[in-house]
């Protein structure tokens, strides 16, 4: 015998491998089903959740985030990897498919594969099977000597992981590797008659192994065969069947995750699917108190998450030492899950999620509270993994229970009452306007009945209120005034817009406020709203509905530079302001949630001679500056403020100014720069301000000039008219 | 345990500008917005965790006009079973004395092991719980931080003494206690909740009800009677330390020191 026997003759143990690997396969893919099974059963008990609407946009997403590993460059080495995995992965797909069915079936060939291209394509999976053999040691040395930090895991969250994926890794790389002996000893063993030598792809994992092969008798060669054969169907059916136990099931998920992710971002999930805000009262509980009070979308993410690390990476409340972790949010609900829904033995569910560990809680009040809704890690998460809509929901839940720190009660109830988280009178919400100075040069006008205005500014509670912040509503409106826009406020009829709220999962309250700010906007007849606080855009633009279109200050000033209405005097005109460098903050809302990047810098370039800097952490990487709103009321245990490491950011860049452009993001910078004893080295500047200081207005002289030449003009074409 | 307690509903300190009205006798109430007495909201949140543990039923009373069913509402989504509004013209210009005897003829109306008070009614002088005890003759004490159920009919309470310290004290069933601030953590109530019980019905009593005569209660019976009411004039204001940031923590140790809060 010239040729090595095919996997399926040989015989052994009394049976033919044939018989052998159909038992093989049907028990691999039995279980597998089986396991899969069992690992859907909490989405069936899982809350509703609309995902299959907009198929083809959805199939846009998928190719872009699925196939084309959009987000996996953001991290260079890991994600070059993974694109080489991933890659690797996909065109091995059919030959793995082609090498388990040959098992059973010796000269099966993959419909499309046996005239010309089956070649080529064998060329290709073996420089593929040779290339995630690769990438497998380089992953496993990177977790053994490299270490990066995004992968430890801190000692309250349990052991390390490492070993997991170690094993994970060395799975794959023993299927590489027999796959490549399993070609290879074919590839080494003599023809028989008729048939065509096989090529392997030179350099390949499979062409060295032949090489080695080659000298090989027959009969080793045969039992090689044989061997690696049996290796490569154990392992890909033990991996098969493992995958669902850990964070590589999302080679199984991941697609679908991808299809059925969240297509609007920037609303937030309603307390129930299907559920009207007039019937909302009529649900009897709100948010996510037990396990399958997620919706089964939320329950797929947590088994989709492939311990990245970026998430938790990348947030600010992690990087300070708050007890939340994007991360670990994710995989302790997924252990609960594989906890509660074993795959042998019965499900258990019920449990409260918030609580101690020994009343079967997986989450502390805190945790849940020192999320900022910033976003960072769903900017980040490559599997689109969503974390705000659970934050909230998990919010929801605990509100519902009367389970609010205290620190957050008097302004929730303050707000409830006085339409403002400080208990302030409503009467005194105009007040800003009435600095003297201000007054004379820029009345803002109240709208109402008889007050009409093109254009409402919404000023909301903290610039209405706050001494500081009251600069900023009068930087806004003095900019308004001066490109000759028809304004007004709502005053004493203005709520706060109830962003915060609606994101510390106080529904009900929420509601309550933009109805009573619909009502007054509606009845003030304004044709456009414009606001100089992003989480007031955020909720105006996303939260609240059939209300004009809404604009960022940001966004009126960079229109009106374009178009020529606002001129800026050279940055060193202002003496105080020369020899200064900027760097621009992105706040979380304006920039991440509603992608206002360009228009707050082209303002900036926009001043002569200002010098602007970036910092590391921009644009969609952005690091929060503390959180707004409820969050300035709320004392997390935090080991340093997101607004130090914020400015220290800035300084590395080498920056002495931040311009924001966010009543909150001030608020945090400027005590941030005094904690971090960095008075006199940084300042913070708000962009109105910053606008506000260097328009170039006419100058007194100019005016009189200017004055006097209309005068001129007046008193010539009455004359002329008197000659007439 | 049948446990009541007595709230009040008050202008809420935190979210109004007080000031004086014209005549000089009382504050100016139109714009006021009102919630629950603070340390009432301890009181309730204490009886419902009392009840959590041993059972039996909570019961929120004032004694008020139909805008004070607003507190009982409150507290009632908070989880107490019910509310009980106690409504005359009557009892209206009740001093301390009068709201304690409207309180004690409902107290003798039902059978209550345990009467909780706030330690004190933001715009009141804390007098209520103790005169209710004594009207009823019941143990009473003042101050309590603490509410351990004892067999037998008894309970261990720690009461707040002066500079921060704490006695503990047993004492017998039933009885009134007036609870400080800061006992537990008072659960919040949205809204929601407030709007899931605002369809319960609130019984009223009047004084026929409770059968107080109309003599013992309301202004013709109080002896004690407002005269005055004024805004103090403000003092020196703060005082701003002016030095480097080192000589100024050190003064800052020093002035706290002196204060006696630092040893």
């Amino acid at each position: 015998m010239d040729n090595i026997p095919s996997a399926a003759q040989v015989t052994s143990w009394l049976v033919t491998g044939r018989i052998l690997f159909l038992l093989i396969h049907v028990l691999g893919v039995a279980g597998f089903f089986y396991i899969v099974a069992r690992r859907l059963v909490p989405l069936f008990r899982a809350e509703r959740d609309f995902r299959f609407d907009q198929p083809l946009v959805r199939l846009g997403r998928v190719l872009k985030f699925w196939l084309g590993q959009w987000k996996q460059p953001r991290y260079k080495l890991a994600g070059t990897l993974h694109i080489f995995i991933f890659a690797g992965f996909i065109l091995l797909a059919i030959r793995a498919f082609s090498v388990l069915i040959v098992g059973v079936s010796q000269n099966f060939v993959m419909p499309g594969l046996s005239g010309s291209a089956g070649p080529i394509y064998n060329i290709i999976t073996d420089y593929a099977a040779t290339i995630v053999l690769l990438c497998m040691v380089i992953a496993v040395v990177r977790r053994l000597v490299f270490k990066p930090a995004r992968y430890a895991v801190p000692a309250r969250y349990g052991k390390a992981h490492t070993a997991d994926a170690i094993f994970l890794l060395s799975l794959i790389a023993i299927l590489m590797v027999a796959d490549s002996l399993f070609a290879a000893s074919k590839a080494a063993a003599p023809l028989g008659p008729g048939q065509a030598a096989e090529a392997l792809a030179a350099f390949s994992l499979p062409w060295m192994l032949q090489k080695v092969l080659v000298s090989a008798s027959v009969p080793t060669l045969g039992r090689l065969y044989f061997g690696v054969y049996l290796l490569h169907e154990l392992t890909f059916y033990f991996l098969l069947c493992y995958r669902p136990f850990g964070i590589q099931f999302h080679v199984e998920t991941s697609l679908f995750n991808v299809y059925f992710a969240k297509l609007d971002r920037e609303i937030l999930k309603p307390v129930r699917w299907g559920v009207s805000d007039e019937h909302l009262d009529q649900v009897k509980s709100f948010g996510v108190k037990t396990f399958e009070d997620f919706t089964w979308k939320h329950m797929l993410d947590f088994y989709t998450c492939a311990d990245c690390g970026r998430c938790s990476d990348n947030c600010p409340s992690n990087a300070v030492g708050r007890p939340l972790s994007p991360r670990f949010l994710t995989i302790k609900a997924r252990d609960y899950a594989f906890r509660h829904y074993p795959v042998l033995g019965r499900a258990s569910n019920g449990a409260t999620l918030i609580g101690s560990k020994d009343s079967g809680g997986i989450y502390s009040e805190d945790e849940i509270w020192s999320c900022t809704t910033c976003g960072a890690c769903e900017a980040e998460c490559p599997l689109l993994v969503e974390y705000i809509d659970k934050i909230v929901d998990l919010r929801r839940g605990m509100i519902d229970d009367g389970n609010v720190p205290q620190s957050l009660q008097k302004p929730l109830k303050a707000l409830e009452s006085r339409g403002n988280p400080y208990g302030k009178m409503e009467k005194k919400k105009a007040d800003w306007t009435n600095a003297k100075e201000f007054q004379q040069i820029c009345p803002v006008k109240t709208v109402g009945k008889s007050n009409g205005a093109d254009t409402l500014y919404f000023v909301d509670s903290i610039t209405s209120y706050d001494d500081r912040m009251q600069s900023i509503g009068r930087a806004t409106a003095k900019i308004l005034n001066h490109v000759g826009e028809d304004f007004g406020i709502l005053g004493a009829a203005e709520r706060d817009s109830g962003h915060e709220v609606r994101r510390f999962g106080e529904e009900t309250l929420f509601m309550a406020l933009r109805d009573h700010n619909v009502d007054a906007i509606k009845a003030s007849g304004v044709q456009r709203i414009i606001t100089s606080d992003p989480h007031t855009y955020n909720a105006l633009k996303h939260d609240y509905k059939d209300v004009p279109p809404v604009e960022h200050i940001s966004q009126v000033i960079a229109r009106e530079v374009k178009a020529g209405k606002i001129r800026f005097d050279p940055i060193a005109d202002n003496k105080d302001n020369a020899n200064r460098v900027y760097a621009y903050h992105d706040p979380c809302y304006l920039g991440r949630h509603n992608q206002i990047y360009d228009d707050p810098r082209d303002v900036l370039d926009a001043i002569p001679g200002l010098k602007r800097v970036e910092m590391k952490r921009s644009r969609d990487r952005s690091f929060c500056c503390g959180g707004g709103g409820l969050m300035l009321f709320y004392e997390p245990k935090e080991e340093q403020r997101m607004g130090v490491k914020r400015v220290q950011m800035a300084a590395e860049a080498g920056a002495n100014v931040m311009v924001t452009a966010c009543p909150f993001c001030m608020v945090n910078i400027e005590d941030a720069i005094k904690v971090a004893g960095m008075e006199g080295k940084m300042t913070a500047i708000d962009l109105t301000e910053l606008v506000d200081q260097q328009i170039a207005r006419l100058s007194p002289d100019l005016k009189e000039e200017r004055a006097s030449e209309i005068k001129e003009c007046v008193a010539v074409s009455e004359s002329a008219s008197r000659l007439e | 345990m049948e446990i009541l307690v007595c709230v009040r509903r008050v202008p809420d300190t935190s979210e109004n500008e007080i000031e004086l009205n014209r005549t000089g006798n009382d504050i100016e109430r139109d714009e006021l917005v009102y919630s629950i007495n603070e340390a009432d909201n301890y009181a309730v949140e204490e009886a419902l965790q009392i009840v959590a543990r041993t059972g039996g039923t909570v019961t929120v009373a004032t004694v008020g006009g139909e805008d004070d069913e607003e507190v009982l509402r409150r507290e009632m989504a908070m989880g107490a079973n019910r509310g009980v509004l106690m409504s005359d013209d009557a009892f209206s210009g009740s001093d301390g004395r009068g709201i304690a005897t409207i309180l004690k003829a409902f107290v003798e109306k039902g059978h209550y092991d345990l009467v909780l008070t706030g330690v004190q009614a933001e715009d009141g002088g804390a007098q209520v719980g103790g005169m209710l005890a004594a009207l009823l003759d019941y143990p009473f004490a003042s101050l309590v931080t603490s509410i351990e159920v004892l067999e037998g009919k008894k309970l261990k309470i720690s009461r707040e003494i002066a500079g921060g310290n704490k006695e503990m004290n047993e004492i017998d069933l039933p009885c009134v206690l007036s609870i400080q601030t800061g006992i537990n953590e008072p659960r919040y109530v949205g809204m929601r909740g407030i709007r899931q019980v605002a369809g319960v019905a609130i019984p009223t009593f009047g004084a026929k009800d409770l059968g107080i005569g109309v003599c013992a209660v309301g202004e013709t019976a109080a002896q004690v009677r407002r005269v005055d009411y004024f805004v103090p004039i403000l003092g020196k204001g703060a005082e701003i330390l002016r030095g480097t940031r080192e000589e100024n923590v050190d003064k800052v140790l020093e002035l706290v020191a002196a204060k006696g809060g630092l040893k």
